[in-house]
């Protein structure tokens, strides 16, 4: 099938790429613009690791057709980080020991990121919520929540400052 | 219809490594000329933390700050040989090579740092921060950096060092049937409180405590991490994961993660445990590591929890609602066992 071009911009850069119509958005990230952040787990929607933002919404790369991405902003996890300075979210899960062999990370930070941002103070019932689309095989649950958890009490803390 | 709750214990000892025809890990290492060291090993790091434990060893016993250290696994084609990740050997095993690559390699290191400060080497101690100086006297001192590369390229030797370490084949003897296949035991003991639905057969885990001795621990955080997520993984055996649920027939198995059961971030359960430390003489700074055990005592544990709330001995894994509603049927109801130590 012929090719066709994809714009969109990727952790602030306008990027383009050619893509069969048939590409998830997944394939066009890693194959296409060599951004290996997300992950390629399951490829079916079920471990979450390749969980990135589309447009500031929640979305599995893997399941996303890449040309629906026109003109959308995308968020990895590769721009999570301000040049050396790591997202708060990053650093907490430094912090907590939240990865083990690091492979459901970065949709797991993914999906932290979107839940604060539309809800910055969550219940930890609501993390667990937060994160539930994602599989951790190490079952690193329970630092993952207190990495999340510290970050939404910290920016709640700085608020009321 | 009712829940019942149940509380079952299990403990465990636990033989770090196996024996079949010996068993041998291999590490080198090289000081390259920035004076950072490469250790290389063939065993992989599956997430359970070997390569910073690995790292923590070789920077305590070459006596250089830990961020000079990289250890690589990258290639058993190319790099020393090891039996693997696995019998939970590789804290024991490899940390062993390990120290004994290191001890070699200081040697070395010693050596060219005596030659450019015209010392003895015996008079050389290192700082844990990059310096070798002499013994009481921390001003004659060179940086490991520049021994490293007055050896690279100034005396022409390479810091380098072999280890291996080598549980020998232990063969049964046939007239006592007595073997020695382990040097290193570590032990547990796991309690774990479930509550069973007599009507849906669900089994759900209330919360676990658990003792578990390791000899030294390296590294306490990848400890707790492992024990933690470990459990979880024990939970997961003994009550969801299987691909054969009716082994040997192999219908209905699982085939993607839709239908492999695994636990979520919400399955959790409040976990406590208490790590008891009592080095092994032979590990690598008495450590013996987690491993598999981090999982085992869970299985027996909640089979014996699901016992004692519903009167149904489950003998095959995983612990599902269908077994467990047969099992009560089987018993013409749910059957409560006696509880020593009083109410959950």
């Amino acid at each position: 099938m012929a090719k066709v071009p994809v714009q969109f911009r990727l952790n602030g850069s306008d990027r383009a790429a050619f893509a069969d119509p048939a590409d998830n958005l997944l394939t066009v990230l890693r194959r296409g613009l060599n951004d290996f952040g997300p992950k390629y787990g399951c490829g079916q929607g079920t471990c979450g690791t390749c969980s990135v933002l589309v447009d500031g919404e929640l979305r599995l790369a893997c399941l996303t057709l890449a040309a629906s991405c026109e003109g959308a902003s995308i968020e990895t996890v590769s721009g999570m980080a301000d040049g050396p300075n790591l997202h708060p979210l990053q650093q907490a899960f430094m912090e907590h020991f939240a990865a083990q062999c690091g492979f459901c990370t970065p949709g797991m930070l993914t999906a932290a990121k979107a839940l604060l941002a539309r809800n910055p103070n969550p219940s930890r019932d609501e993390i667990i919520d937060g994160i539930a689309g994602n599989i951790c095989r190490c079952t690193g649950y329970e630092p993952i929540i207190a990495a999340i958890e510290s970050v939404a009490r910290g920016a709640a803390a700085g608020q009321r400052r | 219809m009712a829940r019942f709750r149940g509380r079952g214990m299990a403990s465990v000892n636990y033989p770090i490594g196996m024996n079949l025809g010996g068993d041998p890990s291999q590490a080198l290492i090289h000081s390259n000329p920035d004076g950072k060291f490469t250790v290389a090993l063939s065993a992989i790091d599956l997430g359970q933390g070997m390569k910073q434990v690995t790292r923590q060893v070789a920077a305590e016993t070459l006596g250089v700050p830990i961020e000079d250290v990289y250890v690589d696994t990258a290639d058993s084609d190319t790099g020393p040989h090891d039996m693997g990740s696995f019998a939970s050997r590789g804290t024991h095993r490899m940390g062993n090579a390990v120290i004994a690559a290191a001890r070699e390699a200081r040697g070395v290191l010693l050596e060219a740092a005596a030659e450019e400060l015209e010392v003895n080497a015996a008079d050389l101690v290192t700082d844990g921060k990059g310096n070798i100086h002499v013994k009481g006297a921390p001003s004659r001192s060179i940086t490991v950096r520049a021994t490293a590369q007055a050896a690279q390229f100034k005396q022409g030797k390479t810091i380098a060092g072999r280890g291996i370490f080598l549980i020998p084949l232990s063969s049964v003897d046939p007239e006592t049937g007595e073997m020695n296949p382990n040097t290193a035991f570590a032990h547990a003991c796991l309690v774990a409180d479930v509550e069973v639905d007599d009507e849906t057969g669900e089994v759900t885990v209330l919360g676990m405590n658990s003792a578990y001795e390791l000899g030294r621990v390296i590294n306490p955080k990848m400890v707790e991490q492992q024990l933690v997520g470990g459990a979880w993984m024990g939970i997961s055996h003994a009550l969801y994961e299987t691909p054969e649920p009716y082994y040997p027939n192999p219908d209905h198995g699982p085939r993607d993660f839709n239908e492999y059961l695994m636990p979520g971030p919400g399955d959790i359960a409040p976990y406590s445990i208490a790590i008891l430390e009592r080095p092994a003489p032979d590990g690598p700074f008495g450590g013996k590591g987690p491993g598999e055990m981090c999982a085992n005592p869970v299985l027996p544990a909640i089979a014996n929890a699901v016992y004692n709330a519903v009167g149904v001995r489950v003998n095959d894994l995983p612990i599902t609602p269908e077994k467990i509603l047969r099992g009560i049927r089987a018993n013409g109801g749910a059957k409560p066992q006696a509880r020593r130590g009083g109410a959950l």
